[in-house]
């Protein structure tokens, strides 16, 4: 049976990384995510792997992507100025394909802000980031034992999907600590990027097949290909024609949109009966759960949607809970980012924005006065 | 066949660049170098940023990668840590590489990554249609300095000498068998090698700046040069105006991806490094 050890977020993401097979890590320090570089800068070299610190965030996030480009499946860590910085490089992965893991340990801004108290602040900077349209996956865990479970999937998805893979902690489940059982590696389901079945001769390395992914021959294993940051063809060379353009933004979206029920990872708590439903990712939803139990105590039927895959936004989910709910509460620790994304699935007169944005963590009572007031409303 | 032709992805042709640009030149010398040194064109990746001179790695017929402005370098440390057997070679600009890259220029260099890195030294952004760089000579004129350039240009080769390079070297257009020599060196060095290749760029700087034609400024090329054995003898003011090309530093330093190979070693048998 596997152990129970004591761990913080950061060094759950940090394990969970080795065994979904990363070998490549490059980063910047930041708090609050620096004990990811400072604990894979010990255990990757006993695994083969390589860890470097570069010059600034958006060195870092190249290297990642260059030691992707010859096989190593690779992982970057930051924070929210530093998330802002490798911008840049983050379309470049979602153009090129390259798969890459980029964890982003949430504190509050904008800018400097007050490091580093928790927020949830860059739920849109994970979806809007960059420039241009490409589909965007980003998972946010709100436990320990979920940021090795969810740094696992977001290699895999990175993998499956050649793309960049956002994991949204924050700084309440980087830092906080837990018993976690870690699963054994046999137990752990790792996916691996396709390989081209053709030779170098017949390879094009941007021709999808059926899924909508094309299989990624490593640099250095004699395919020979280019790659670039420009509108390109099947080849991988550089086109003006418009049918390629929008086939290829089209297929950035589609390659996820299609197997879109697969990757929406959500829990739901009480929520069968629920007319009350509090709707919450990472550290508030972990606070929301009480507060649901508290409800419950009082009388009111309230429940708990706990989104895991904040992107793509999981609309039919959501949707379904807002048919059937009287009053949906969105508490959030930012200004009312996800609660926007939710008015366009809920009718607005429904949700209900619980927000914090002083740095601190919400208090159960918050969440609860909210749903029992939302409750009483409907009495 | 002709190392142009075997090295270069001839479907891909005619390339981008301009009439009289001295970029094709460069471009060949490089070609020349990785087939006199017989390197494995399936264990060899080039690495380009943006701009004119990085349109080079799409006509080359290896593992190749047109990266994001400035940030060649940064892919290319990735590339080289994670697998060392492969020979990387970074194509980029003198605006690429020292203006929004600069500070991975520098660092690679401090690194000493084994990576050759040939700088298209056009002294203008070219494919932006000739704004300053940082290598643009004051007094010049540019898009951007239409009253004439008042910022002093980096000095590349020392720049590169002084952050950690373990060879730099400086050619130029006109002088294609030197380029083609001095990427033999870069290549074979162990370590971050700098090749400062001057091309010039007719269309975006020459013709603001009243330097003629493509024939004209590799005249000047030929003209202005001074090679370093004979710059060793001469005085300051006898090279006043003037630039020196060859071998201009080399020295040697711990590469970065072998000693990352003994970090491996001491963690694998559980050891810290004393």
């Amino acid at each position: 049976m596997a152990k129970v050890r004591l761990m913080q977020g950061n060094q759950a993401c940090a394990i969970g990384a080795i065994a979904a097979g990363v070998r490549f890590f490059a980063g910047y320090p930041i708090t609050p995510s620096t004990e990811i570089a400072e604990i894979l800068a010990e255990k990757l070299p006993a695994v083969g792997g390589k860890f470097i610190q570069m010059e600034d965030e958006i060195a870092s996030m190249g290297a990642v992507l260059g030691a992707s480009l010859t096989g190593v499946k690779s992982i970057t860590a930051t924070s929210g100025p530093g998330f802002s910085l490798k911008q840049e490089l983050i379309g470049y992965a979602a153009m090129a394909e390259i798969p890459v893991v980029i964890v982003n340990v949430q504190r509050l801004g904008p800018s400097t802000g007050k490091p580093t108290a928790p927020a949830q602040g860059d739920v849109m900077q994970a979806r809007w980031g960059t420039h241009g349209d490409h589909g965007v996956i980003a998972l946010s865990p709100s436990s320990v034992r979920e940021c090795f479970d969810l740094t696992v999937k977001a290699v895999n998805f990175s993998e499956r999907f050649r793309m960049p893979v956002i994991l949204l902690l924050d700084e309440v489940i980087g830092h906080m600590r837990e018993g976690v059982e870690i699963p054994e590696v046999s137990q752990i389901k790792i996916e691996n990027r396709k390989q081209p079945i053709v030779g170098p001769e017949e390879y094009e390395a941007y021709r999808p097949d059926s899924d909508g992914v094309p299989p990624m021959a490593a640099f250095g294993s004699g395919y020979r290909y280019h790659i670039t940051g420009l509108v390109h063809d099947y080849h991988g060379m550089p086109s003006e024609s418009d049918e390629l353009t929008e086939e290829l933004i089209d297929r950035l979206h589609s390659k996820i949109e299609r197997v879109k029920d697969e990757i929406t990872l959500y829990d739901e708590e009480f929520i069968d009966d629920a007319e009350v439903v509090v709707i919450a990712f990472g550290a508030s939803a972990r606070v929301a759960i009480d507060a649901v139990k508290a409800a419950r105590e009082q009388g009111v039927k309230a429940g708990l949607l706990k989104l895991i895959t904040i992107w793509p936004f999981p609309s039919e989910v959501v949707s379904k809970v807002g048919q059937k709910a009287q009053k949906i509460i969105v508490p959030e620790m930012n200004y009312g980012q996800l609660v926007g994304e939710i008015e366009r699935y809920i009718p607005r007169e429904k949700v209900i924005s619980v927000r914090r944005y002083d740095g601190g963590l919400f208090k159960p009572e918050q969440i609860l006065e909210a749903i029992v007031a939302a409750g009483g409303e409907r009495v | 066949m002709m190392a142009t032709q075997k090295y270069l992805r001839c479907s891909t042709l005619p390339h981008i660049w301009c009439p009289g640009c001295g970029n094709g030149i460069i471009l060949a010398a490089i070609v020349r170098a990785i087939d006199r040194l017989g390197l494995d064109s399936k264990k060899t990746v080039i690495v380009s940023g943006i701009g004119c001179s990085s349109r080079a790695s799409g006509y080359m017929n290896f593992d190749t990668i047109h990266t994001a402005h400035g940030r060649a370098l940064t892919f290319a440390t990735g590339i080289k840590l994670a697998k060392p057997e492969l020979n990387v070679i970074v194509i980029t600009g003198d605006g690429d590489a020292t203006a929004i890259g600069g500070n991975h220029f520098i660092h690679a260099a401090r690194r000493n990554v084994d990576i050759t890195t040939i700088i298209f030294n056009n002294s203008i952004y070219g494919m932006t249609g000739g704004q300053y760089s940082p290598l643009t000579p004051a007094g010049s004129k540019a898009t951007t300095a239409p009253f004439g350039h008042i910022e002093r240009p980096f000095d590349i080769a020392a720049l590169a000498a002084a952050a950690g390079a373990v060879y730099v070297a400086r050619s130029t257009a006109f002088h294609a068998a030197l380029t083609t020599d001095l990427v033999v060196k870069g290549i074979e060095s162990k370590g971050f090698a700098v090749i400062d290749a001057i091309t010039q760029c007719p269309i975006s700087y020459g013709r603001r700046n009243k330097m003629g034609s493509a024939v004209d400024m590799m005249t000047w090329q030929r003209d202005n040069a001074v090679f370093a054995q004979a710059a060793a003898r001469m005085q300051p003011e006898e090279l006043k105006g003037k630039f020196i090309i060859g071998e201009l530093f080399q020295t040697q330093a711990p590469e970065y991806t072998a000693e990352y190979e003994k970090i491996i070693a001491l963690a694998q048998k559980g050891e810290k490094k004393k």
